[in-house]
């Protein structure tokens, strides 16, 4: 995981942002409280259109922040002058959804374009693209276009342009969405070696929860241009205490037809083995339940993820229940008929 | 009639042409690309967003691109007269060739300009470039092939209003097809320079094609 959290590098301070258009004000941020230590994976979480964008583009100041404030590394954005904004954000990398590769360019010229932004002679930004090409493991695609290179290596280019310049935060926009599971695993296990060897603090955007558990520390979650909580990853993911939270933790829909039955949902956090664990509950209370929803994982023998069950319908048995989950040293709770 | 004589004219009648059309659309490139620029730069949504000086531009431009070829050749004589010094032969159709396919060829540049991505516009801005670096180093390079497929319409156009320049004595294949088509009623010769014409054409437009799919890396 992230190094242990020193000072913050980023600070958000009741930033808001508004749009107005011709007939409506429409409030992208509202008030948002941000504080993102040196160091650090941190994770922001919202549904599409929660205003998490341009959350973290008010980080670059690519979205001028109507009220409220951004230091970055101590200082006020906002107080900058445009040259001043524009050196800042060198020290800021970027990565995207859409990669947003030069297509004209080969992923040496792409590395090197940020350097001859920032004035690095040819030779010296060139030695500089071998080397994090190397380092994103695309040495042999050096002169390749990115129409050559399938999603993950262009991505891989992207992380590589984007490390360039030396940034001290990398900003990552949704930068595995358009990945299939497999690349995403590598391209966040990536991220991950970058937080460890370079020590750059990664701000990772994303809709979805599993991205979040796999590399993130701290998360944040935004709804209605909000942050409705923010939090370690496990306290937000085992114990959600905001709507919101749970909207992104429990399995969204999927257990919506069940809206009459009692549901359980178990957090499985790794503190079981290879305990068959409901099998045990169904035989110790002796009433069968319907599994709704499982997602979990084997990470080293341990069992991490969730489950959702349809519980009898007699409240004994289901609170037996509860407490048989509890007593395995689980994580249990209710889930309620809103959810979903 | 296909004497040494008429020959001699064809060839100089091709040159002129190529003279007129190669120097007119060198010029309308040199007022026309700036202004497509500034047409994608200020738009909104743009690299640097300048809402009034966009409408002005587009304004200008729409009006400039009203005025038919004919009628602006004879309107800007005086200029024309001030610029090159007469109002007669190929230099001097260069001015109002360059003048109105200028507004045409920003339309094209925008066009072209426009096709470029804007995520890549952004992530420019996100490394900290300059808006006059993300002319030069993103949208330029990035629309190159398109900038080239515009780079054939434009030559081609001008080509064809070069031939109207004929009507004030501005030489040229075109003002012998209508000397001697219109006016002598000689349709061999006219049919001549219009084979000749098509010739031109197909190796402009060949040579900026294949320019065009040369520099193009997205496939």
């Amino acid at each position: 995981m992230a190094a242990v959290p020193e000072k913050p590098i980023i600070e958000i301070r009741s930033l808001s942002k508004t749009y107005k258009t011709d007939t409506a004000e429409i409030h992208a941020l509202n008030g948002i409280d941000l504080s993102i230590q040196k160091g650090e994976i941190f994770g922001i979480i919202g549904m599409s259109g929660a205003g998490k964008s341009t959350l973290v583009r008010c980080i670059n100041m690519l979205e001028k922040p109507t009220s409220g404030t951004v230091l970055f590394d101590g200082r006020d954005l906002s107080k900058l002058t445009d040259a001043e904004v524009r050196g800042a954000r060198r020290s800021m990398g970027m990565i995207f959804q859409q990669f947003n590769l030069l297509m004209q360019r080969t992923a040496e010229g792409n590395v090197c374009f940020p350097l001859e932004i920032a004035g690095v002679k040819k030779e010296k930004a060139k030695a500089r693209a071998s080397q994090l090409l190397e380092l994103v493991g695309l040495s042999d695609r050096r002169d390749s276009y990115p129409s050559q290179l399938s999603g993950g290596q262009k991505q891989r280019v992207a992380i590589a342009r984007a490390l360039a310049t030396d940034p001290k935060v990398l900003l990552c926009d949704e930068a595995t969405s358009a990945l299939d599971p497999t690349t995403t695993k590598s391209i966040l296990a990536l991220l991950q070696d970058i937080n460890r060897r370079l020590g750059i603090t990664i701000v990772v955007i994303t809709h979805e929860m599993g991205i979040i558990e796999a590399i993130c520390g701290r998360v944040a979650i935004i709804s209605d241009s909000r942050i409705a909580e923010c939090g370690r990853v496990e306290d937000v993911f085992f114990k959600p205490k905001t709507e919101a939270a749970r909207r992104l933790v429990c399995p969204e829909g999927r257990v919506d037809r069940f809206r009459s039955s009692r549901r359980m949902r178990i957090v499985f956090d790794g503190s079981s083995a290879f305990e068959p664990v409901i099998a045990n509950m169904v035989l110790a209370c002796g009433k069968p339940v319907n599994i709704l929803y499982a997602d979990t994982k084997n990470i080293g023998g341990k069992a991490f993820g969730q489950m959702v069950v349809q519980l009898p319908e007699e409240r004994d048995t289901a609170r037996k229940m509860f407490e048989y989950i509890r007593s395995r040293g689980l994580t249990a709770e209710e889930v309620r008929e809103n959810v979903g | 009639m296909w004497d040494e004589a008429m020959l001699r004219m064809m060839l100089n009648g091709i040159g002129e042409t190529l003279y007129m059309v190669a120097v007119s659309t060198f010029f309308a490139y040199v007022i026309g690309l700036p202004l497509g620029i500034m047409l994608v730069v200020f738009a909104p949504g743009g690299a640097r967003p300048h809402p009034r000086a966009y409408k002005i531009l587009d304004v200008a431009v729409n009006l400039a691109r009203s005025i038919p070829f004919i009628i602006l050749l004879i309107a800007i004589l005086p200029f024309t007269r001030a610029v090159v010094g007469t109002t007669i032969g190929s230099t001097a159709a260069i001015v109002p060739l360059a003048l109105s396919a200028a507004p045409f060829i920003a339309r094209l540049v925008e066009s072209s300009l426009k096709e470029v991505d804007p995520g890549v516009v952004e992530a420019a801005q996100s490394m900290g470039a300059t808006t006059f670096q993300i002319i030069r180093k993103v949208l330029l390079p990035e629309a190159k092939p398109s900038l080239l497929v515009g780079g054939a319409i434009a030559a081609t156009t001008i080509l064809g209003y070069s031939a109207m320049a004929g009507f004030c004595g501005g030489g040229g294949l075109g003002d012998i097809a209508i000397r001697f088509g219109y006016y002598r009623y000689q349709y061999d010769v006219m049919l001549v320079t219009l084979v000749l014409n098509v010739v031109v054409v197909q190796i402009l437009q060949g040579i900026f094609m294949k320019a065009s799919r040369k520099s193009d890396k997205r496939k």
